[in-house]
């Protein structure tokens, strides 16, 4: 509906839980009724919480595949050049492209490639570092590393409407609904 | 959950029937391939055949031991697999007569003449001669019963009494085990495989033959368990969670694998020593050269390609077909170990050498299923059930 939204300072709404089970709940009608901008915080890791609202599969598996494929083949053209172009040395008159010895050093930069990609990926697609974050705005927050389980719907989720939203967690159960400011 | 059995299905006798059936047809192809062929391809065929099975029953062995040691849920609902696989271990005791019968078809030290005309042989012989070797038979299969025994009555006592002191010992008894099931393969590879070239030696044999045995009762038994967890009462237990576990320790087992089998060889390849590379040579042209290939190829890239994808490892019957695949495949790589040292000049397939593998599979398999539906299909009483039934991950 609000296809040019105006700015309105607001990042999100934040519900808070008691328990565990009321904000799995929670997240299960909310991307029920369409949202797609959730996040869910807990002070201890619920596994199915991430099947609930991560509905898409992160592309790090084919960044780390494509990573080690261009390891590989660097290695190969390493030794190339180095074996057969730059230095082409007579080694117990083996062929100069004895690529079966060239396998070992391919693999370790498979290895490398692929194993680096898989971790500074995985750090770049969780956005981090991230020294700001709005959530941190709302003061009970604190309480998500201790006792408390929140869920945010973004205000940039295309469904997200003020009113409509704030009644919806409220009748989830929430404990309380709080503005984020931005 | 405490009032369940988990009694094998009815899809184990059929199991057991489809082995007997297999075993009979494999025997008369046996026997077709035998007149053909004659005694010589009869033993080394059946070299290759039986040690392609008795890896599936030590790799179980194995198994089953670096479980006790670990735990894990992996474990839990494996082990009854497990269990049933090493209780093959004196029908392979029974099964090994043959090799003892077709020791001078099969070994070139054991004949006194050839011997005496090989200065190799000759310092060789205070270790490759018949008494010896036959004593040292004796021992591997003592060892290796005598654990596989204590594993099951301990564990058939473990669902009867519950007592938490029995999983203390057989852990306790895996770990030493392990000890000696390394040792006790690392000779048995040397004496069964390895001494069919007297003159050649590679230290790496011994790890090649776990690890081998290792893939192959893991995928044996993944194919078994994706066979029970379509009918009651698995198949409220078994989930995508175990069977990704599972699939990515045959990955790493495939891995290993030709990890192990490439070192050996660019080892030996740029060293590239008189005593060594004839391996190689021999394996390297006459068509043998496309059985390495085929190794390459179907032995590892295949199954490695398919085992990377996450959702390959959490689907069933993707899974069952690697898995099953891995468990044929294997014959392979048994062949190339041992048929190129008969057949130097070149490639050379006889009925038999495809026969005697069908023959031992069917009586492996219908030994194994009666003994799976004997017992209950999960350890009752294992202290890591419970978790093992809600296991998840991502």
């Amino acid at each position: 509906m609000h296809v040019h939204e105006e700015k309105t300072g607001l990042y999100g709404l934040m519900a808070e839980f008691d328990q565990a089970q009321p904000l799995v709940d929670a997240a299960v009608a909310v991307m029920g009724a369409g949202y797609s901008k959730v996040e869910a915080y807990s002070p201890f890791p619920i596994e199915e919480l991430n099947d609930i609202i991560h509905r898409k599969r992160t592309i790090l598996p084919k960044l780390v595949l494509g990573a080690g494929l261009t390891g590989m083949a660097s290695g190969f053209a390493l030794q190339y050049g180095t074996s057969v172009l730059a230095y082409p040395l007579n080694v117990g008159g083996r062929p100069l492209a004895t690529w079966t010895a060239w396998v070992v050093p391919s693999y370790e930069l498979t290895i490398l490639f692929a194993a680096l990609t898989a971790a500074v990926g995985m750090i770049a697609l969780n956005g981090l570092p991230q020294p700001y974050h709005p959530v941190f705005n709302v003061e009970r927050f604190d309480r998500a590393s201790s006792d408390k389980f929140f869920l945010v719907v973004e205000a940039a989720d295309p469904r997200f409407q003020k009113d409509e939203t704030t009644r919806l967690l409220e009748g989830l159960g929430a404990k309380g609904v709080y503005d984020v400011a931005e | 959950m405490t009032t369940e059995t988990y009694q094998a299905p009815d899809s184990v006798s059929g199991l057991q029937t489809k082995g007997i059936g297999t075993a009979v047809l494999g025997l008369l192809l046996t026997g077709a391939g035998f007149a053909m062929a004659g005694l010589d391809r009869f033993y080394e065929a059946y070299l290759v055949a039986y040690v392609f099975w008795v890896g599936v029953s030590l790799g179980s062995l194995a198994l089953l031991m670096v479980h006790h040691l670990s735990g894990g849920a992996w474990g839990v609902v494996i082990r009854r697999p497990l269990e049933a696989a090493t209780r093959t271990l004196p029908l392979m005791a029974v099964l090994f007569l043959p090799i003892v019968a077709g020791m001078g078809h099969l070994y070139h030290w054991t004949h006194a003449d050839a011997v005496a005309a090989d200065p190799i042989m000759q310092a060789k012989e205070a270790y490759l001669n018949a008494p010896f070797f036959l004593a040292r038979q004796v021992f591997y299969f003592a060892c290796w019963i005598v654990m596989a025994t204590l594993l099951n009555r301990w564990s058939a006592e473990q669902d009867r009494t519950g007592d938490p002191a029995l999983a203390v010992k057989m852990a306790r008894l895996s770990g030493g085990g392990l000890l000696v099931f390394g040792l006790t393969v690392t000779f048995a590879a040397v004496d069964w495989t390895m001494s069919v070239n007297p003159h050649w030696f590679s230290t790496i044999w011994g790890m090649l033959y776990m690890v081998g045995q290792g893939l192959s009762a893991l995928a044996f038994v993944i194919a078994v368990l994706v066979m029970l967890s379509t009918v009651p009462p698995l198949d409220r237990v078994v989930n995508a969670s175990h069977l990704h576990d599972l699939g990515k320790l045959l990955f790493a087992f495939l891995m290993l694998w030709a990890y192990l089998s490439f070192s050996q060889f660019i080892i030996i390849y740029s060293a590239n020593l008189a005593e060594e590379i004839p391996h190689y040579l021999v394996r390297s042209a006459g068509g043998w050269q496309w059985v390495g290939w085929s190794l390459v190829l179907l032995h590892f890239a295949l199954p490695y390609g398919l085992l990377l994808a996450r959702d390959t490892k959490r689907n069933f019957n993707r899974l069952r077909v690697i898995a099953m695949w891995v468990v044929v495949i294997r014959l392979l790589d048994y062949y190339w170990h041992v048929a190129p040292e008969f057949h130097t000049t070149g490639l050379s397939v006889t009925l038999v050498d495809v026969a005697l593998p069908i023959a031992l599979g069917g009586i492996f398999v219908a030994v194994f299923a009666a003994q799976l539906k004997g017992r209950p299909l999960l350890p009752l009483q294992d202290p890591g059930l419970a978790k093992a039934l809600t296991h998840h991950t991502h």
